[in-house]
């Protein structure tokens, strides 16, 4: 699927084939643009080699337009506008790099980094930096809060501020099965586990965001465990997930044991050996042992996503003496 | 779609309450017993059921109204009779404060703690209440779950419940087989005390809170009939002149009634101030069918209350305007979306729908003309995001109340993906005199840019509080007189002119022309038409905390902006307001400077963009928190 031509999750209907699309010019910075009608501000922008931060986008789902990292100021309007879900018009004048727009990826970065644990969210350090980002200007970090308690919140009313910290979504990880983790204190709330469980991918809708404000949170229903929610264990949440908060059990178990080491791992490709389809498989290889399988977003077939035999199915190729992390009972062993 | 349901089976309670709102079910495909009804070897249900989504908050209201909560039995019911996802209907009840996901005593005081009611007694009310008969719910320590005796009543605190003329205001909502919803105003411990205890609560007509306190005033356009004609007759409202306005225009046609408003210049009295006539063109252009209309009455902003004298007083007009609004824009349908808070209004719009219908203003043969257009009710369930206008139409679609990014906007895209018109209650009751006299014969009244009279809402620290009407170009000053000013020779301290999302300003502003052209001008914005009056007595600093604390609660949690940043900015000013700002209080109004600017550049919606400006106003006009180098000078 051609990224630029995503529609908006509440916008506009399915715009128009490329082929059939009229050419529209804009500037971008001072420079013409001419892009295919219906193309976004954010893939005008990287046609010309202009990087733009974005957290909730990902070129398989819908924009939501949730996270505004990646605001841009156009000439007319009064607020900043979100590139990734906002088509080009004929004329538009965007500018991406000035002091307001610098300004709110910086105060959406510090208050992310300030709020949620961001210790495994790829690129964000470097984010932080390029931003002059101080999450810590908002205060010590509050303590986590118990197992159950923000799924418990009820809308419209909170506690008054602790005005010695500062108040953060960090709380237990939901440990409920053996295939993968919830680690909700890593949650920005980007909503793209919920539009890959719902009507992007899986048409599961196991998840879906529940509570209201900063209380918002991803739940099942009832915040029941997943063996007893409408999950398959497709795991298409992790793959989409940015900032680690859904991970496969492995990973999970290898980080907490401190053997989870990116930089001694492969990347090989490979077929699934299950199904007809045959799904492309990337297997992530750590000191010879299977540690991870995923599929490659830009795969015309998977666009990243698996089932639960090729994500978790892949235990049977390694001797059961030979991984140490195996266990009596794993589901998929 | 496969949709898992929960195990637990729904109370006949329950059910009962579900089968009266959709019927009862068609087979065990869509929650029925197996084999008794249609034959469940063949699926019924499916997408005909999901088509019911936007019955969703309807069923869980059901729900809430008859149990008092929503268990996972009864959730799964209203799931499996509309096919969706239970994950997905949680969302949504979580999302409302007036549905409770967790058990919750059958009745509930809901006690207005907000600013209006701050500023004349409700902390003592409150505190009184705490000390007398308990928390209030939800009770922190188990982040809400506890084990509580049902028949026991509780109490909670509220958001304003839009009845600020009568403060301190409160709410009862009783479930049951007939349930009780009942606006309460001038409450005292006593009548709490009485109510907690189990005592029924005073019935009300809403005449002590209809404080219309120019009532009779020949002047008088908008309120004409509010406090003077029998609300629940439609021959009265008639005798008093209503219905014309409806005949006139299908008289007229569509194009010349659009042409009428447009020519009024009238804008909307939401707080956005679009100009209405281009609003109903671009719509009536729109190609796609069919079109909606929807009323907004989810009148939510603290301090607003104008809206509910119109709906309770003068509902007739109400309709008969959104009949002529329908009629020009080419709607047949129109929802009426209306505030939880309100069950009296509830009451006389459902009334003077019906009336209408049986005397041919509503339905398929409007006149006998050949039009149709008829009117749901719609009501929310304790949200104030609901009220903007794209938040309505999830809210309306059985979704989370979360705005969508505009554009596409309304006229394009609005309610369930159609061209939709969205007007405020007040906007359209001007609708009827722009018909019948004109909209050059309109724009007369006011000044150039702010035709025709504005409500205003008056209340705090004024000798009589209520709904105002005045021609637009008044000044504060004058509108502040008409309501007999401060009493108990007080001095006047501040006002916050057009709501939380409004500003403050300051007694040597009293001069400001409550027009949108001196308003921007000075900054500050008419918003909904909230004019809260704080004598010198008010601490200035509980309101703007308060005001802080309510965007906290009400914001919806979409976007970064505004989810975590009015958490830092209720922070911050807690910080300085408890005497221990990091790096000093000037620091920490920079640090809340930085972060209004990002709520207001970056949030998707008005409520975002707004957080930060009675909080600015607060800082930048009233100078309400002294740095350090200022108390020097």
């Amino acid at each position: 699927m051609n990224p630029q031509m995503a529609p908006s999750r509440k916008g506009e209907s399915e715009p128009r084939r490329a082929s059939a699309r009229p050419a529209v010019e804009l500037a971008i910075d001072g420079r013409t643009v001419s892009v295919p009608e219906g193309t976004t501000i954010l893939g005008a922008c990287r046609g010309i080699g202009i990087e733009i931060p974005t957290l909730c986008y990902l070129e398989t789902l819908r924009p939501v337009n949730v996270c505004r990292l990646c605001m841009v100021e156009v000439d007319g309007s009064r607020v900043l506008v979100p590139s990734c879900s906002r088509p080009v018009e004929a004329g538009m004048k965007v500018h991406t790099g000035t002091e307001r727009v610098r300004h709110t990826r910086k105060l959406v970065l510090e208050l992310l980094a300030s709020s949620v644990d961001l210790s495994t969210t790829p690129g964000i350090d470097a984010l932080l930096q390029e931003y002059g980002c101080r999450p810590e200007r908002f205060g010590p970090r509050a303590a986590a809060a118990d197992a159950g308690v923000r799924d418990g919140a009820v809308a419209g009313h909170h506690e008054p501020p602790d005005p010695r910290t500062a108040a953060t979504v960090a709380q237990p990880v939901k440990v409920d099965n053996d295939l993968y983790v919830r680690d909700y204190g890593k949650c920005i709330l980007c909503y793209k586990c919920v539009e890959a469980c719902g009507p992007d991918h899986q048409n599961t809708f196991a998840i879906a965001v529940a509570g209201r404000g900063f209380e918002a949170r991803i739940s099942t229903e009832m915040a029941v465990t997943l063996p007893d929610s409408a999950c398959v264990y497709c795991g298409n949440c992790i793959a989409v997930c940015p900032t680690g908060a859904l991970m496969v059990r492995s990973e999970f178990d290898m980080r907490a044991a401190g053997t989870w080491d990116e930089a001694r791992q492969t990347k090989t490709d490979t077929i699934c050996p299950y199904c007809g389809v045959g799904c492309t498989l990337t297997l992530h290889v750590q000191d010879g042992q299977i540690v991870k399988a995923s599929s490659p977003l830009a795969n015309d077939i998977t666009r990243g996503n698996l089932c639960i035999k090729g994500r978790f199915g892949w235990r049977f190729v390694q001797p059961r003496e030979r991984d140490g992390r195996a266990r009596e009972g794993d589901a998929c062993a | 779609m496969d949709i898992r349901l929960p195990e637990a089976e729904p109370s006949d309670e329950e059910r009962i309450a579900i089968d009266a709102l959709l019927g009862p079910p068609e087979s065990a495909w869509d929650g029925g017993s197996r084999g008794r009804s249609r034959d469940s070897h063949v699926s019924y249900g499916g997408r005909a059921a999901r088509e019911r989504r936007h019955l969703l908050l309807p069923a869980l209201q059901a729900l809430q109204a008859r149990v008092g909560w929503i268990s996972e039995g009864g959730l799964g019911y209203v799931c499996a009779r509309l096919s969706v996802p239970p994950a997905d209907a949680w969302g949504v009840a979580t999302f409302y404060a007036l549905l409770a996901t967790e058990p919750r005593p059958r009745r509930v005081v809901h006690v207005c703690d907000d600013i209006a009611c701050r500023a004349r007694g409700a902390r003592a009310l409150t505190a009184a209440i705490e000390s007398e008969c308990g928390a209030p719910l939800p009770h922190a320590e188990n982040g809400g779950h506890i084990a509580l005796d049902r028949e026991r009543p509780a109490w909670m605190r509220s958001p304003c419940l839009g009845l600020c003329d009568a403060v301190p205001a409160a709410l009862v909502t009783e479930a049951g087989t007939s349930p009780i919803e009942r606006q309460l105003g001038n409450v005292t411990i006593g009548l709490v005390r009485s109510l907690l205890a189990g005592a029924a609560p005073p019935k009300t007509d809403g005449a002590a809170e209809a404080m219309v306190p120019q009532r009779g005033d020949p002047a008088l356009r908008l309120l004409a009939r509010a406090g003077s004609v029998d609300p629940t007759r439609l021959d009265a409202y008639r005798a008093a002149g209503g219905g014309k306005a409806l005949a006139r225009a299908l008289e007229l046609g569509p194009e010349r009634v659009i042409a009428e408003v447009v020519e009024s210049k009238l804008v909307g009295r939401g707080g956005a101030a679009f100009p209405t006539g281009r609003k109903w063109d671009a719509v009536r252009r729109q190609p796609a069918t069919p079109h909606y209309l929807i009323c907004n009455a989810d009148e939510s902003e603290p301090g607003t209350f104008k809206d509910r004298v119109l709906l309770t007083h003068d509902p007739f007009a109400v309709v008969e305007s959104m009949a002529i609004a329908g009629f020009a824009t080419g709607c047949e349908k129109g929802y009426l979306y209306l505030r939880a808070e309100y069950p009296l209004a509830h009451e006389r719009i459902g009334n003077a729908l019906s009336q209408m219908r049986r005397a041919g203003m509503l339905g398929e043969n409007i006149l006998g003309r050949g039009v149709r257009f008829d009117i749901e009710i719609r009501r929310g369930a304790g949200a104030y995001i609901c009220g903007e206008e794209t938040a309505i139409f999830e809210s309306i679609e059985g979704k989370r109340g979360e705005p969508r990014n505009k554009p596409p906007y309304p006229v394009q895209h609005g309610l369930f993906g159609k061209p939709t018109v969205v007007n405020n209650v007040e906007t359209l009751a001007n609708i009827p005199r722009i018909v019948l006299e004109g909209g050059a014969a309109f724009a007369r009244t006011g000044t150039a840019q702010s035709t025709g009279t504005r409500l205003f809402c008056l209340s705090g620290n004024v000798a009589r509080p209520g709904v105002y009407e005045v021609a637009c170009g008044t000044t504060l000053g004058a509108l502040l007189e008409l309501a007999g000013g401060v009493p108990n020779g007080r001095r006047l301290a501040a006002i916050l002119l057009g709501g939380a999302a409004g500003a403050f300003v300051r007694p040597d502003e009293l001069g400001l022309r409550l027009t949108h052209e001196d308003t921007r001008a000075a900054g500050v914005t008419l918003g909904s038409g909230v004019v809260m009056v704080f004598d010198e007595t008010v601490d200035l600093h509980d309101a703007v905390l308060r005001i802080a604390a309510f965007f906290r609660d009400e914001s919806c949690g979409q976007c970064v902006p505004c989810r975590v940043g009015t958490v830092r900015q209720e922070e911050a000013l807690h910080r300085i307001a408890g005497g221990c700002a990091r790096g000093g209080v000037a620091a920490e109004l920079a640090l809340i400077d930085e972060i209004g600017v990002a709520m207001r550049d970056g949030s998707i919606c008005g409520l975002g963009q707004t957080a930060y400006a009675a909080v600015e106003s607060a800082v930048k006009r009233l100078r309400l928190f002294p740095t350090a180098e200022r108390k020097k000078s």
